[in-house]
């Protein structure tokens, strides 16, 4: 059985208030260990037990899992993704949401996690790029960076990459003016702009 | 000597290390985790002071401490006495002066200086408690104006008569160009986990050079170089930041040995503005004499730059005694004391700084005298660098500035800009140099009976490429495809490698490679020839090549066999060699890469908004290694650039040195929008002079002259000539 969540239409500064709304996931296939709760292999948020109003609990999807646990209600998704998940393909570049490092997808749509509160994702559906490409493949944008050779550090790639997919099913990279404008959130101190804003218009063109 | 054919060096080969990078699963300092062996992490957050210089009077952590969670509170009144053996340079890159000690006075030199730090078993704990930390302090009035602080004495340059020189001149130019402080702000914040096992420390840390960390943090603690072990194999960005290593990461590793268990501590977007260091601001006054054809004959610089009460940054500015040929050059640098962190390299340190006032002082000539921009310099390029009577070991500055040119459409421009629409529109352009460095390093290399090969070195990779370069060179000098070599780096306990900064890591370290790879190739060889039952058997051995892993002489292709059967046959599972690159003391040669940049800048006429149109860069810069690579970095060091023309700027609050501007929304860094296409352009050839490698370093020359093109660029495009850097609009309406 597969359950998709309503297809919702959020904007970053809406998402927090509304994700609670929406529906619980379940994915087929992917009942897993994490569905009677705590991660086990990871230390657990020692919040978790206090009781005291300070912790929640959150069940959602995360690339493609269904994922429930218990957490201190001031943790952003990018800390709980860094240091309790050990997701650490998704960065912290500023922590408030100026450079874009930790771009995820919540709900299909890019969102900054580092704004993100982490106990308000009940229900959403959020992929990174962990999740971006299954099978151990690339996702074509992914491709297209390492192609057009448009990381140098890598720090800012996971984000870049995470923007930029999403910018392409906005339909926002129909000309390299464009994608400029729309990944301009996405900070990369190398400077390797020239290189994704041809990498993007290479995947956009592949679709 | 290299008999082997060149195949992978020169080679668009795309980063060894991409998959990692796309895919997340690069592992950055912060990310390092129970996959590492750190189990039972704890978190460091730390505590900042709200003053610019004065006393701490009391600390109360009662607060903090009560927050579930939080272990313990590390301030002066509680730390223990670090032993801070000395540390200078060249085991560490510490500045002259007495070094910041993690929590061993009460004396706060600085707003922002750490002055204590939580550790907590979660991040959030730490973070509530260390706001909760109260300080107390007997705060004074903090020096931070460049204008009246308290200045060292000067160091001086001086040739030739400046004084009659410029007497003689009839045409004389004064004035002053003022730049902003800048700060690095690479992605990945500062970040440092660190881990004690018994009297051994164990450090994943952001640096540009595994050496530092592990020797800072050996000295603070009073333990030998050889207890540390510094990890650092992916770096997000640097740019001079992470060469030396500062007091955040005495900080970590105390608290780890406080509470006894591993630390992680990232420093904040904001930290990242006072706990690390940035590239000073400057007052450069420039006097410039010539004669009515534009032949420059005297120049003086007076410069005034910042540095800290406690150690003394200083960046080589030597630009202006070697760009041109003029015969009389006085210049006088000296240091501001402010009550600021201590200032450190960013890239193109100096050398940019200079060449951002004199190639915009040179544009003022050029208008003075009517001439092209283009023209004077080309009347001013010398045949020797008159700094030092050598030749030049290669100097292509002329083809730079052709090749630019016509890319550009140069002739386009005309003395007043043009305009389109609403837009003013101007050329600029502007020279650069930066010297070609070397350093010692040594590579080790195990080729393994399988056919392939690994290369390890301590140096780093903070976005060059160094992994995939380096394979590359290795490759050549191995004779095997580039695939069949792995490069590895970030380890304190490779053989030894210099800072990865001054452009010089593939002339240092990829001379080590390529030298420890030689050897290794004709020990396999000599090893064949000396084999009866190799085919190779009795040949010269100076007379047989390598290539895709197959030995055979360089006339006969076809007879020969590869290293796998040589060294399955002889049961051998793998042949290493350690080499290393010594540079010689001195040479008879004057070794620089050389830049030359033209911009096309829009002005909005009403709103004073500057927009760079079109960027070209042309660079002198030796042999590339990897234009793919190599066209990278000068798409990053031209952004940077842009960045230092138009946006960067540091505003301090003159009350308490409090940076007010301190992230990335105010602290304005170049975004998609902001960069236009960029043309990049290496010139063919090669340094023989330079290197083995025969480069003349890259990373830091493709910065230098790009901030000066786009600022003459807006002198041509609306009449204004703006002394200042960043341009803002303000200075344009």
């Amino acid at each position: 059985m597969e359950t998709r969540p309503p297809r919702s239409r959020l904007t970053r500064r809406t998402f927090i208030a509304a994700a609670s709304t929406t529906g619980t996931v379940v994915v087929a296939g992917a009942p897993g260990p994490t569905a009677s709760g705590e991660e086990p292999a990871r230390p657990p948020g020692p919040a978790a037990a206090r009781g005291d109003g300070t912790t929640g609990r959150v069940t959602f999807t995360l690339n493609g899992r269904r994922t429930s646990l218990v957490v201190d209600n001031r943790t952003s998704l990018l800390d709980l993704l860094r240091e309790r998940l050990d997701l650490t393909g998704t960065k912290k570049g500023c922590d408030a949401g100026a450079c874009g490092a930790c771009t995820v997808h919540v709900d299909g749509r890019r969102v900054n996690a580092c704004l993100t509160l982490a106990v308000r994702l009940e229900g959403a559906e959020v992929t990174t790029i962990e999740g971006l490409a299954r099978h151990g493949g690339l996702h074509p944008l992914q491709r297209a960076f390492v192609e057009q050779d448009a990381l140098q550090c890598g720090f800012c790639t996971p984000g870049q990459i995470m923007s930029g997919v999403a910018c392409i099913h906005e339909g926002h990279a129909r000309s390299p003016d464009e994608i400029r404008e729309w990944m301009s959130g996405n900070i990369c101190r190398c400077g390797c702009y020239v290189n994704i804003v041809r990498a993007i218009g290479q995947a956009a063109r592949g679709r | 000597m290299s008999s082997q054919y060149p195949s992978a060096v020169g080679a668009p080969r795309p980063r060894a290390d991409g998959r990692l990078k796309v895919t997340g699963q690069a592992r950055y300092a912060a990310d390092h985790g129970p996959d590492d062996g750190v189990h039972d992490l704890t978190h460091a957050v730390l505590v900042d002071a709200t003053v610019g210089r004065g006393r701490i009077t009391a600390i109360d952590t009662r607060a903090a401490l009560a927050v579930p969670d939080v272990l313990t509170v590390i301030h002066h009144r509680n730390a223990p006495r670090l032993t801070y053996r000395d540390n200078p340079f060249p085991d560490s890159i510490n500045p002259p002066g007495e070094r910041l000690r993690a929590f061993q006075d009460d004396r706060v030199r600085f707003f922002g200086q750490p002055v204590a730090v939580v550790v907590a078993t979660t991040l959030e704990a730490a973070q509530h408690a260390a706001r909760l930390v109260e300080v107390t302090y007997d705060a004074e009035p903090p020096a931070l104006d460049l204008a009246t602080a308290p200045v060292d004495e000067p160091v001086e340059y001086s040739r030739g008569d400046v004084r009659d020189a410029l007497a003689a001149a009839p045409v004389r130019l004064d004035a002053t160009y003022r730049m902003a402080r800048n700060h690095h702000n690479a992605m990945e914040p500062h970040a440092i986990v660190a881990r004690w096992d018994g009297d051994r420390l164990t450090v994943w840390e952001k640096t540009q050079w595994v050496t530092d960390p592990r020797n800072e943090l050996a000295a603070a603690f009073g333990i030998p170089q050889g207890a540390v072990r510094c990890y650092s194999r992916f770096v997000g960005g640097a740019f001079g930041n992470g060469g030396r290593t500062w007091v955040h990461s005495v900080a970590a590793a105390l608290a780890a040995r406080e509470v006894g268990r591993p630390v992680k501590l990232v420093l904040t977007r904001r930290q990242l503005f006072f706990g690390v260091g940035f590239r000073p601001a400057y007052d450069y006054r420039v006097g410039m004499g010539s004669d009515r054809d534009g032949r420059v004959t005297a120049l003086v610089h007076d410069i005034v730059g910042e540095t800290s009460t406690y150690e003394r940054h200083e960046d080589d500015l030597a630009l202006a005694r070697m760009l041109y040929d003029v015969p009389a050059v006085r210049q006088e640098v000296r240091l501001a004391r402010l009550n600021v962190n201590t200032p450190t390299w960013m890239r193109g340190p100096g050398w940019s700084t200079a060449a951002n006032a004199l190639e915009m002082s040179l544009d003022e000539l050029a208008h003075e005298l009517g001439l092209d921009p283009l023209e004077l310099r080309m009347r001013n390029e010398p045949a020797d660098d008159p700094s030092t009577g050598q030749p030049f070991s290669t100097r292509r500055l002329r083809e730079c500035y052709a090749a630019g040119a016509r890319e550009i459409g140069w002739h386009r421009r005309r003395p007043d800009g043009t305009r389109d629409g609403d837009w003013l529109v101007g050329l600029g352009m502007a020279a650069g140099a930066y010297p070609t460095e070397r350093a010692p390093a040594q590579a080790h290399v195990r080729l393994d009976a399988g056919g392939t090969a690994v290369v390890r070195s301590a140096t780093s990779d903070i976005g060059p490429g160094t992994t995939t370069s380096m394979a590359q060179v290795a490759a050549d000098a191995l004779g095997l495809a580039p695939w069949a070599v792995e490069f590895r780096l970030g380890d304190s306990a490779m053989p030894p490698a210099p800072v990865q900064a001054l452009a010089w890591t593939m002339a240092s370290v990829g001379s080590a490679v390529q030298s420890a790879c030689g050897d290794l190739r004709r020990t396999a060889v000599e090893l064949a020839t000396g084999d009866e039952r190799s085919p190779l058997y009795g040949e010269d051995p100076a007379a047989v090549v390598v290539r895709r892993g197959w030995m055979h002489p360089r006339d006969d292709p076809r007879r020969g066999e590869t290293y796998q059967q040589l060294l399955t046959r002889n049961g051998r599972t793998h042949l290493e060699v350690t080499g290393g690159y010594e540079p010689p003391e001195e040479s008879a040669f004057s070794m620089y890469a050389y830049s030359a940049i033209f911009a096309e800048v829009g002005v909005d006429s009403r709103l004073g908004m500057v927009r760079v149109r079109r960027l070209v860069g042309v660079f002198d810069a030796g042999r590339i290694v990897n234009p793919m690579l190599a066209e990278s970095q000068a798409f990053g060091g031209m952004t940077g650039g842009i960045g230092q023309a138009l946006l960067e700027r540091t505003v301090t609050d003159t009350r308490d040195g409090r940076i007010v501007n301190a992230g990335l929304v105010d602290y304005l860094v170049p975004v998609s929008a902001d960069v236009p296409e960029i043309r990049a352009i290496y010139l063919d050839g090669s340094d023989a002079e330079a290197n083995p490698i025969r480069v003349k370093g890259l990373g830091e020359v493709v910065q230098v002259g790009v901030a000066p093109a786009i600022a003459n660029a807006v002198f041509n495009a609306t009449g204004r000539r703006v002394r200042e850097l960043p341009i803002a609009p303000e200075h344009l309406l």
